[in-house]
């Protein structure tokens, strides 16, 4: 297992390397430029512009001048945010949608697993057409419907949440945003949980355990639970990636200080350096949670084996 | 910690988190401010939000009352030459920066010498190209910056010599690009200078927290000369982006002051705290430019003409953008300092007749019915409001004058892209001048501006109309030529002006001090908080 781990940490180096080089030659396709204004600047002003900040050079110069920062560690100056560095961003950032994002996590595996078993359990019954009813109004719609809804209610009429800002994550700012983010997440947990669930339980070897006759707790725990959640884990890899990025919905609409912006923000702005730093921070989580997902397989199915 | 004994901790600690959101404090201001700063270095921004937070944080040798009006700031006094190219301004002796150091007339020496340095880069360099030599040498073609028209005599005394008269260069000298910076700051921490700690100013606040995207905090500085009428302990600058989630925090009274209101939200603000909203004059104008490098505008007035009529701007105002904009006929916005706006023939008379001269234009121009229609599209940059005005125009032209209108939307930098380059036959802009002066607008259409000309529009006769307003030292003579400029210019509809803004926020009756102006100008300092 640990020699599959490193072999894959060893893979991902030419993945994010060709990442890289996609993302930084697609960036300066689109065009305009970061230094476009409604007002436009004198020609002699926006050379210096571009002295400075090295756009001067031919593009293939760029490109190995920036390989060779990032082989030191260095992702550059922002070219919006002038007074910070892109990795002091992401420094600020990351915290703040980590916390979200875990938390949101959390609660929608925790809610939305329990759901899951419970349609599973009773199937076809009223509770089960609840829950499955409840989640696909939950996938249904969109955050940017579910987080302005809450917000009015829970703060501006009854005034019992602050409608927006980090307060230094106090557990108050928090709620609101980690709801509407784990909402339509709780929704897609319980129904994978539930299909799964109902699918293992139909199969011969719980019929076996069932025949010899294990109560049914302990079929669930110990039997199903972990065939069950397989695709549960699975699913949880790329969608811990997503919320540790962070979504720009929910931080516009409570001015959270997170990570989901730039990425959005960054390219509308030509950030180029911003925008690189974020795919490439993006990508590396993205390989790092696959890769524990992967791990996490092989722990709950005896099946899966690493060689 | 036993199990139950956590959760009861678990509970407690929800109950204080959801405890309503206690009344602030006073003496602390909560300011939307739309964005988060580009930058807090006053010579390399060039945005609104950044210009908010440097008002607080510096002073240039000229500020802005609470009204917007210049008044004096790190200067007492100047004296200005019988020819109009020599300035002489006293610094004040009790100016300080934040570290205690006083504000000496090298320090402004040193700022200018900086914002100009092409190693710089910054914008609004040529926002002090008025001054001898300092275009040559943001341009790279003089080395020493010591040939720059700006000398100190003294600790207290800045002399300024100019290429040539400029009625506007105290406006100028209130703008960011001229505010001071402290060398010894920046000289110590290099690109870190503007970081709480290390920011060192000269104005009535000091920087004292910042994380982005989330809010900086400003507090009262011991050191400024005006202390003693400073009432604001501390202000929260928040970036605002979504417009809309701003709205809901000032209805749930986490904000004090909004940085807009949203147009569908105006009627709503209106009817239910009409003391809140502030909605004035702004300095600027929400215009169509035309290409007049191609077909169907090159050389083709009366079908420029004929569209600009065509427009009923009322309506537009009325039932599109719906926030109390004034509809526009002239390019300078009303009231600008230094002028007397002209009187524009159109403006007075009946959208009616207006449409009637545009259907004769269109004719004398070989359009009209019979004739193959004219085609024309119309580029914005994609936002509801621009769409809707764009839909607006295309179904007036239409109508009114059977030419076709294509919609075009471009997210905003292929936008601006596209209008650098003049890939486009009508183009959604808008100007906001930077300082209190005709000029800032009519400089626009010069012909000698480059790209920044949205139309490229070429007239040597409002050149020289111009040349001439900028060498006259008779104020009222000058306002005369440029007026004769902006009128001949209309005339030749390079560009369809649509309305002058307003700005529009929501401010809280407790916030005093905080005085409407065209310039929408609100320094801290001047403001309170009485609850």
């Amino acid at each position: 297992m640990f020699r599959y781990a490193v072999a894959r940490l060893l893979g991902a180096i030419p993945t994010l390397f060709a990442l890289v080089t996609i993302a930084f030659f697609l960036v300066r396709l689109a065009p305009g430029g970061p230094f476009d204004e409604e007002r436009q600047l004198p020609p002699e002003i926006e050379a210096n512009l571009r002295r400075a900040y090295n756009l001067d050079a031919p593009l293939s110069a760029q490109y190995l001048r920036y390989l060779g920062d990032l082989a030191r560690g260095d992702l550059g100056p922002s070219f919006k945010y002038k007074d910070y560095r892109v990795a002091e961003l992401i420094a600020t950032g990351l915290p703040v949608t980590a916390r979200i994002g875990l938390s949101a996590l959390v609660v929608a595996v925790v809610i939305g697993v329990a759901c899951g078993a419970v349609a599973a359990l009773r199937r076809n019954s009223w509770v089960d057409r609840l829950v499955m009813t409840l989640a696909m109004t939950g996938i249904a719609i969109p955050n940017f419907v579910v987080a302005p809804a809450l917000t009015l209610l829970l703060g501006v009429y009854l005034r019992i949440l602050p409608v927006g800002g980090w307060g230094d994550g106090a557990v108050r700012y928090l709620i609101l945003p980690v709801v509407a983010l784990a909402l339509p997440k709780i929704a897609y947990v319980a129904r994978l949980t539930r299909g799964s669930l109902a699918e293992v339980l139909g199969s011969p070897y719980i019929r076996t355990a069932r025949a010899k006759g294990l109560r049914n707790g302990t079929i669930l725990a110990r039997h199903a639970a972990r065939a069950a959640l397989l695709p549960v884990v699975s699913y949880l890899g790329p969608t811990a990636a997503a919320l540790l990025t962070g979504s720009v919905v929910i931080e516009q609409i409570f001015g959270i200080p997170g990570l989901g912006r730039y990425f959005v923000q960054g390219a509308l702005n030509r950030d180029y350096t911003l925008v690189l730093g974020i795919v490439l921070f993006y990508g590396t989580l993205i390989i790092l949670l696959n890769l524990l997902a992967d791990l996490a397989y092989g722990w709950l199915d005896p099946r899966v084996r690493y060689d | 910690m036993s199990l139950p004994s956590a959760l009861r901790h678990l509970v407690a600690a929800t109950a204080i988190a959801l405890l309503p959101i206690t009344a602030q404090a006073a003496g602390v201001l909560h300011r939307g401010n739309g964005a988060e700063p580009e930058t807090l270095d006053p010579q390399k921004s060039t945005g609104v939000p950044e210009a908010n937070l440097q008002r607080d944080l510096f002073e240039g040798l000229v500020t802005e009352a609470a009204d917007g009006k210049l008044i004096p700031g790190a200067a007492t006094a100047w004296t200005a030459s019988e020819d109009g190219l020599t300035y002489r301004f006293t610094l004040r002796p009790d100016g300080k920066w934040s570290d205690g150091t006083p504000v000496t007339a090298e320090d402004f020496v040193w700022s200018w010498r900086r914002l100009l340095d092409p190693a710089q880069a910054s914008k609004y360099a040529f926002m002090l190209w008025p001054l001898k030599n300092a275009e040559k040498f943001s341009k790279g073609e003089i080395k020493d910056a010591a040939e720059i028209g700006v000398k100190a005599e003294g600790p207290g005394t800045l002399v300024v010599t100019l290429e040539r008269p400029t009625p506007y260069l105290i406006g100028l000298l209130a703008h960011h690009a001229s505010y001071p910076v402290n060398r010894k700051a920046i000289e110590t921490h290099g690109d870190r200078w503007t970081r709480p700690g290390n920011l060192v100013g000269n104005g009535a606040f000091t920087l004292a927290e910042w994380t982005p995207q989330d809010r900086i905090r400003i507090d009262r500085s011991k050191t400024f000369h005006d202390v003693a009428n400073v009432a604001l302990d501390s202000v929260y600058y928040y970036p605002t982006e979504d417009i809309q989630a701003e709205y809901k925090r000032y209805r749930a009274g986490e904000l004090d002051i909004t940085y807009l209101i949203p147009p569908d939200q105006i009627a709503a603000a209106r009817r239910d705290m009409p003391n809140d909203v502030r909605i004035v004059p702004y300095f600027g104008t929400y215009y169509y430019a035309l290409n007049l490098t191609r077909a169907p505008f090159k050389d083709n007035v009366k079908l420029r003409q004929a569209l600009s009529l065509a427009i009923d701007r009322d309506a537009i105002v009325e039932k599109v953008a719906k926030a109390g904009e004034m509809p526009a006929y002239a390019w300078v916005p009303p009231n600008t300092g230094n002028y007397r706006n002209p009187a524009i023939a159109i403006a007075s008379k009946t959208q009616g007749e207006r449409e009637a001269m545009a259907k004769t234009l269109l004719a004398e121009a070989g359009f009209g019915p019979g004739k193959p229609p004219v085609e024309v599209e119309i580029l914005y940059n994609t936002n509801d409001l621009h769409k809707r005005v764009a839909i607006a125009v295309a179904a007036m032209w239409e109508q009114k004058l059977g030419v076709k209108a294509r919609l075009v939307n471009q997210e905003w930098k292929v936008y601006l892209d596209m209008g650098r380059e003049m890939q486009f036959d009508v183009r959604r802009a808008a100007w906001i001048g930077d300082y209190d002066d005709a000029w800032s607008f009519l400089e626009l259409l010069k012909s000698d501006v480059g790209k920044q000309n949205p139309a490229r529009y070429e007239n040597p006769a409002y050149d020289d109309l111009l040349r001439r307003s900028a060498g006259e030292r008779d104020l009222d003579a000058r306002a005369r030529l440029m007026a004769e400029a902006e009128v001949m210019m209309l005339n030749d509809v390079p560009i369809i002006p649509i309305w002058h803004y307003v700005s529009r926020a929501l401010v809280k009756p407790y916030v005093k001090g905080r005085i409407d102006n065209v310039q929408d100008f609100h320094p801290s300092r001047w403001m309170s908080v009485a609850k």
